[in-house]
């Protein structure tokens, strides 16, 4: 089938079986590997990219369930002025170990900070629940979050 | 050694050497999504490999009708147990000396056992051809606990084996059978705890996986692999697959978490690497999660039963722990050759006395074999869980405070270096400050005022604590070696001309952040800034030979390697400075990143002007360069400790226990980056709480894996992961390089038991002793109501 989407600002026209997910499509088709696959069973939120703005699980949606959309992923994540607050809150608080639960943890956390810009603890940890780590206890990424929502607040200036 | 609160660094912030809370050099990458894990190497006219595995447990394998499979378009090959024969690779051996099953021949063993494998142009072809494979099963009894596998009239599972006529797979004794006996006749109370401690799976968030790339035309093999050891691995594929060593290159790309989970080689990387042989193209294999829980390297599944001897005042005379160990299909722990129960024999704890004895036993079952050191040294989370579970218990069983049992039990600091009574020579402690200092943190002596007028109104609140001690950083070559090969490691460093280095590791990082650690040694040791420092480790043709990282021997081990290592060039670099300043090497002082003439403070130079002159003007009886290779040998393990405290609400309706504080005290020696030995502490106490609280492997009684996904294997999320609170003490080790212990498990090895602590300590006035882990809400209930 033939279906359209435009990934990170730019238009893409792809043919796939209907079966294809999301998540190969980015991963494969498209060469983005940032996009991570954790789990079979939309668990783990490793494959989480944006889907018009919301947060989805790739690996458990079609690509052709996403024709005409607008889909970010970890590497549309900076901007023309370099790393967004999120990513630069994630070093600057050592919320990663490994990486590789890192672009969907960042996405859910970029869609939070656009809908709550001053989330408290909890808020932030609900948010990141459908996405599991396994290195840090969650602990240094709560912070990441704090750091980059003291950020956006603060004109784009460290929190 | 003296033991501190805190350590201060020696080099300025813009060196960054040991102390500092440098920023990590990975994470550049890891946020923009642009690191490179095993299933981003994609090459051209790569072929994808899925496997076929047993839907039973336990059964003969008569017959397997590939002939549907090869007819769909894109399939190439169909693999099984009887061409890997023909090639005599349909067992490989595992690293405790048994042989496992690569594709299965005669029986299967376990469910998810590798059967066939497809190979075809595409995944989604790949998975699609398994369905069209038709094998037939003869089913037998499953065993799936092995206290039946011990049975006499227990069907035996290894058949494969011809002298061998039942399920044992080893039994392994440490200690002083006698000296014990003696101990426990003189006791005037005796404490047992039965346990056991479940089978977990490390499950690391990336799965294993492989990209095989053998040429057909020079026969290299390059070999992509998710490898905690790629140095190992290098020379075990040698010896299994006869390929020449000198033609195999294993790259272990970033890796997406490991936890133990990939130091063995598994069936699927054996057949990738022979499709690849065979068809000359390159073949990848990733794990599904569901292929990474049910066939892949599972941790702990002991059944302990531990005793305490004591006298009258409370003072331990001896231990006595006898051990079963589940082992399933295969005996393929990961683990020192010596060693049959790994280092459980680490299972005096903290604790002074004279005495100890353990006996273990394994047992086969019809469960995915495996045994790794998830998130632990060998064993030693198991040792650790049952002496902190036994010393708690003993403490009731006097009517002593479970902290004053432990402060009058506790080795004490001029103790050390001190020889348990199983035989390791503990290098430094301090356990009463770390425990002090726990205690303060947490409040303990209004908590326990607060837990007293609880109970008067009926509410629930335990306090538990563990002051655990671990053995870590394997190790001397003279006792550890991992199937033969000793168990040093190894750095290569090489200074560049403009004063920039590069250095290169036998270990091999799966998120530990050695890219900056390491190159902090190197900073602190040449006072070269720890930025200018590249890190290269996971790529066996560019690194020297070392055994790779777990046991959390990567700072033991490979930091002493580069800390050695540094120093010889410093020497060098001495050389060159006296060349440079015209004066004599011995009057010349060091201070981080420069040589002075003694008592003329301005006649100096940087160690980027002596890098510099050691390829332009270097000292005529001199090599040029600056350059050289260490490998470490280390004269003995490190133990480290601290005392974690958890407080827990527990509602006796439901069993439902919430944890309020966490408090984790750790001691680990010298901290190389403080921040980064902060989150190992948080990962590991998370992975702590997930055993204590809800994460378990179990199986049905026909030996179906309950646990197979991550909707059912439950591993904690940020909302049920408790917050942590973190102290530490500073006890240099004495022998190593820096005064490092390693840390990236001392979490997980000693928390568990504080967890489960706290419930029991919650109940304990109601008689309640022991609910085994995971302690669910209805194991709680139930323990209350039979109380």
């Amino acid at each position: 089938m033939q279906i359209n989407i435009n990934v990170n600002g730019t238009d893409h026209s792809l043919d796939v079986e209907p079966r294809r997910l999301l998540v190969d499509a980015i991963r494969s088709d498209l060469g983005l590997r940032g996009t991570h696959i954790g789990c079979d069973t939309t668990s783990c939120g490793a494959c989480t990219v944006l889907v018009d703005g919301t947060p989805i699980k790739s690996c458990t949606m079609f690509a052709v369930q996403a024709d005409g959309s607008a889909v970010t992923t970890v590497e549309g994540l900076k901007g023309a002025d370099g790393l967004s607050a999120v990513q630069q809150g994630f070093s600057a608080e050592h919320g990663l170990q490994c990486g590789f639960c890192t672009p969907g943890m960042m996405l859910v956390s970029t869609a939070l900070l656009e809908e709550n810009p001053d989330p408290s603890e909890d808020d932030i940890r609900w948010a990141i629940s459908g996405n599991i780590c396994r290195c840090t206890g969650y602990v240094n990424i709560v912070k990441a979050v704090q750091w980059a929502a003291a950020a956006a607040r603060n004109g784009g200036e460290e929190g | 050694m003296q033991t501190t609160t805190h350590h201060q660094p020696t080099t300025s912030p813009e060196i960054g050497g040991v102390g500092h809370s440098i920023p990590r050099v990975e994470d550049a990458r890891f946020v923009q999504g642009a690191g490179n894990y095993l299933d981003d190497v994609n090459l051209p006219g790569m072929l994808h490999m899925a496997i076929l595995r047993s839907p039973v447990a336990h059964a003969n394998l008569v017959s397997i009708d590939d002939s549907a499979a090869m007819e769909l378009d894109g399939v190439l090959a169909v693999v099984t147990g009887e061409l890997m024969a023909a090639h005599n690779l349909a067992w490989m051996p595992t690293l405790s000396g048994d042989t496992q099953a690569v594709l299965a021949t005669d029986k299967v063993r376990y469910q998810g056992q590798e059967v066939a494998c497809v190979i075809a142009t595409d995944r989604y072809i790949a998975e699609d051809a398994l369905r069209l494979i038709d094998v037939e099963y003869e089913e037998l009894e499953p065993i799936t606990n092995p206290q039946r596998s011990l049975e006499a009239d227990a069907p035996l599972i290894r058949t494969d084996k011809e002298d061998v006529t039942d399920n044992v797979s080893f039994t392994w004794e440490a200690g002083d059978q006698a000296a014990t006996d003696a101990a426990f006749a003189q006791a005037s109370k005796v404490v047992t705890l039965e346990t056991h401690y479940p089978r977990s799976h490390p499950s690391p968030l990336e799965t294993c996986g492989i990209v095989a790339d053998v040429n057909p035309a020079t026969g290299q093999a390059t070999i992509y692999m998710t490898s905690q050891a790629p140095h190992a691995h290098r020379t075990l594929f040698a010896l299994v697959a006869g390929l020449p060593e000198q033609n195999i290159r294993i790259i272990s790309p970033d890796i997406g978490g490991g936890f133990g989970n990939k130091v063995p080689i598994y069936p699927g990387y054996v057949v990738a690497t022979a499709a690849s042989l065979l068809i000359g193209l390159p073949v990848k294999w990733v794990e599904s999660r569901t292929e990474n829980l049910i066939s892949t390297g599972f941790g702990r599944d002991y059944h302990m039963t531990g005793s305490l001897a004591l006298d009258e005042g409370g003072r331990i005379l001896g231990l006595r722990t006898d051990l079963l160990a589940d082992q399933g299909a295969f005996y393929s722990d990961a683990q020192p050759t010596k060693f049959r129960a790994g280092l459980f024999h680490i299972v005096t704890g903290s604790y002074d006395f004279a005495a100890a004895h353990v006996t273990a036993k394994g047992a086969f079952t019809n469960k995915a074999p495996g045994g790794v050191a998830y998130r632990c040294s060998f064993r030693v989370t198991e040792a650790s869980y049952l002496i902190e579970r036994l010393i708690q218990n003993a403490a009731y069983e006097i009517g002593m405070d479970p902290a004053e049992f432990r402060r009058i039990n506790f080795i004490q600091p001029d103790q050390f270096p001190y020889t348990s009574p199983t035989g390791f020579v503990y290098d430094s402690g301090d356990y009463e400050t770390a425990m002090q200092k726990a205690m303060d943190m947490v409040g303990y002596d209004d908590l326990r005022s607060e837990q007293a007028a609880a109970r008067q109104e009926g509410r629930l609140v335990g306090i538990g604590m563990a002051s655990f001690t671990e053995v870590v950083g394997a190790g001397p070559a003279h006792t550890y070696d991992i199937a033969g090969l000793k168990m040093f490691d190894s750095a290569e460093l090489r200074v560049h001309p403009t004063g920039k280095a590069i250095l290169k590791l036998g270990v091999k990082t799966q998120g530990q952040g050695h890219e900056t650690t390491f190159a902090q040694i190197v900073a602190e040791e040449l006072g070269i800034p720890a930025t200018d420092i590249a890190v290269m480790h996971g790529d066996t043709d560019n690194t020297p030979y070392g055994l790779g990282t777990y046991a959390s021997r990567s700072t033991p081990v490979g930091g002493g390697a580069t800390a050695m290592v540094a120093r010889k060039l410093r020497d060098k670099a001495r050389k060159i400075a006296a060349h440079l300043l015209e004066a004599s090497p011995e009057d010349l002082e060091w201070e981080p990143g420069k040589f002075s003439v003694k008592g003329s403070p301005d006649a100096s130079v940087t160690i980027q002007d002596i890098a510099f002159a050691a390829y332009t003007n270097h000292p005529e009886d001199e090599e040029a360069g600056l350059e050289g290779v260490h490998y470490y040998n280390p004269p003995n393990m490190t133990y480290p400790f601290g005392t974690y405290i958890v407080v827990v609400d527990l509602d006796s309706d439901t069993g439902v226990w919430k944890v309020r504080r966490m408090v984790a005290v750790d001691d680990c020696g010298v901290r190389i980056n403080p921040m980064i030995v902060d989150g190992q502490i948080h990962g590991g106490l998370a992975e702590g709480f997930a055993k204590a609280n809800m994460q378990w492997i179990t199986f049905d009684d026909d030996g179906n894996c309950i646990g197979s996904n991550f909707m059912d294997y439950l591993v904690p999320t940020a909302w049920e992961t408790p917050r942590f609170e973190l102290g530490e003490t500073v006890t240099p080790s004495p022998h190593h390089p820096i005064g490092a212990k390693g840390v990236g498990e001392s979490a997980t090895v000693g928390s568990p038991a504080a967890f489960v602590n706290a419930v029991i300590d919650a109940v304990a006035h109601l008689g309640v002793r022991n609910i085994d882990m995971p302690v669910l809400p209805d194991r709680v209930w139930k323990a209350i109501q039979n109380a």
